[in-house]
């Protein structure tokens, strides 16, 4: 079953095009990776798709349902009692992980479950302590995010996402702000999730990482899917831009 | 007059003066957070009014506008209160100043807020309010701590304005006793007593500031 599926996305910003047409689906189990040069809007299809930003044109569908459907001009959302639901499919991972400083990380992952979710607090701080403890983050339940090493924050961020039980998680460039050492302990969980077959989609600079936990890689550029397939033949195409591309971070 | 019967005197300003203080306070603070909302609004005759309002109680002296409020009444709609409107009128008058300083620093404090905050909380599926109350102003709270404190200090030596419309706070007391004792010490006095209670302000602040600092 389709967990998400985007018919014919279109985004602008003022004058700006960012994404010119683009569809997309994925799978439940499977992890789709989105690379491309910086600029190419895979950042805002992953913030169309969160709903952080509005479609200009196309469907957004969530498990079947239609949160945004084309009228033929423009997109037209669904209900806002039929958009909360929606939130509760999707987590969302952010580049700088946006975690809230004047909690605990205990409280950053249990407070969405007490605040939104309903749970009682002794539910949510069992769901929570079950997901620190899988994420080696335990001891660190009292610590403050700014105590933190960026790796950590991440994993909390992460974990916060988990909580709440998503069916797809997304990622916005989770390592980008990492250097290679903290990159590698954040990869390792997203590794972890894939073996568990959670669904996600990744945007990532991370091509080797790609290569290895995708199922399947899209490169995009100027607002386009150039091309879209399994990450061997992704890796191994005749298209010289791609090639390029990739080859600059092998290098 | 001995020096208890003067203490005595600046102890009855000094209570007027407090009372100035708090009240001020109280309504002030969270006036200001509505002005300030008004002001960040996206409707454009609230942004406007809201703008035109902190522009002009902020642009005009306080001392002129304890006046206005005082004896508007009277020479606009020939309303006539009893004495108990001079301290109804100095608080209403020191609400509405001090409203339009703190809502501009609500103001930056929230425009100061990272947006990340704001979408990590919408993608959890925060509400708005919750995202507010819970994420956004604790936060906001304590970046605005120091323009907070500087205010309120400033408001402890504004109290003294009330002067202007005869309200007995502890400055018209001091003034009253060193006319008649042809003495500058009741000023003197007073101005530790000033001191004082800013002294304390400052402490208070200072405490409440270091309990926050638990998170940067």
């Amino acid at each position: 079953m389709k967990v998400l599926e985007i018919n014919h996305m279109k985004k602008s910003f003022g004058d700006l095009q960012v994404i010119s047409d683009i569809s997309l689906s994925v799978e439940e189990g499977e992890v789709l990776s989105i690379i491309g040069p910086s600029g190419s809007g895979k950042s805002t299809v992953l913030r169309c798709a969160t709903m952080l930003e509005t479609l200009d044109g196309g469907d957004l569908i969530y498990s079947g349902q239609y949160i945004a459907t084309d009228d033929g001009e423009k997109s037209v959302y669904c209900a806002k009692s039929e958009l909360k639901k929606a939130y509760r499919q999707f987590g969302l991972v952010f580049q700088n992980f946006n975690l809230f400083p004047h909690y605990s990380v205990l409280k950053n992952v249990m407070d969405p479950l007490v605040c939104v979710e309903k749970l009682s607090k002794k539910e949510a701080e069992e769901r929570a302590m079950e997901l620190l403890a899988k994420l080696g983050l335990e001891d660190k339940r009292d610590a403050y995010p700014c105590q933190l090493s960026g790796g950590q924050q991440q994993r909390v961020s992460i974990a916060r996402a988990l909580a709440m039980q998503p069916k797809l998680l997304f990622f916005d460039e989770p390592t980008s702000a990492l250097d290679p050492e903290l990159t590698g302990e954040v990869l390792k969980v997203i590794k972890e999730l894939a073996k568990e077959k959670m669904t996600m989609i990744i945007v990532t600079h991370e091509m080797q990482f790609a290569r290895e936990i995708s199922d399947r890689i899209i490169f995009m550029e100027g607002g386009v899917i150039v091309e879209e397939g399994a990450p061997e033949a992704l890796f191994a195409t005749e298209n010289g831009r791609i090639k390029d591309f990739i080859g600059k971070f092998n290098a | 007059m001995s020096f208890e019967v003067m203490l005595q005197q600046l102890c009855i300003g000094f209570t007027a003066t407090l009372k100035i203080f708090f009240f001020t306070l109280l309504f002030s603070l969270p006036l200001g957070m509505i002005i300030a909302f008004g002001r960040m609004s996206k409707n454009f005759v609230i942004r406007s009014l809201s703008k035109l309002y902190i522009s002009v109680l902020r642009g005009t002296p306080l001392m002129l506008q304890l006046m206005v409020v005082y004896f508007a009444p009277y020479y606009a709609f020939e309303l006539r209160f009893g004495s108990g409107y001079r301290f109804i009128a100095v608080i209403i008058a020191f609400v509405l100043n001090y409203a339009a300083y703190f809502a501009e620093i609500y103001r930056s404090g929230i425009e100061s807020m990272p947006l990340g905050q704001y979408e990590a909380a919408k993608v959890l599926g925060y509400s708005k309010s919750k995202t507010f109350f819970k994420i956004i102003l604790p936060q906001v709270i304590k970046k605005i701590l120091p323009p907070i404190t500087n205010e309120t200090i400033t408001l402890v030596k504004d109290t003294s304005l009330a002067q202007v419309i005869a309200f007995a706070e502890m400055f018209t007391m001091a003034e009253r006793v060193a006319a008649r004792e042809s003495s500058i010490m009741p000023l003197f006095v007073a101005g530790v007593f000033y001191y004082i209670f800013n002294f304390i302000v400052m402490f208070v602040m200072e405490r409440i500031e270091k309990k926050l600092s638990y998170y940067r």
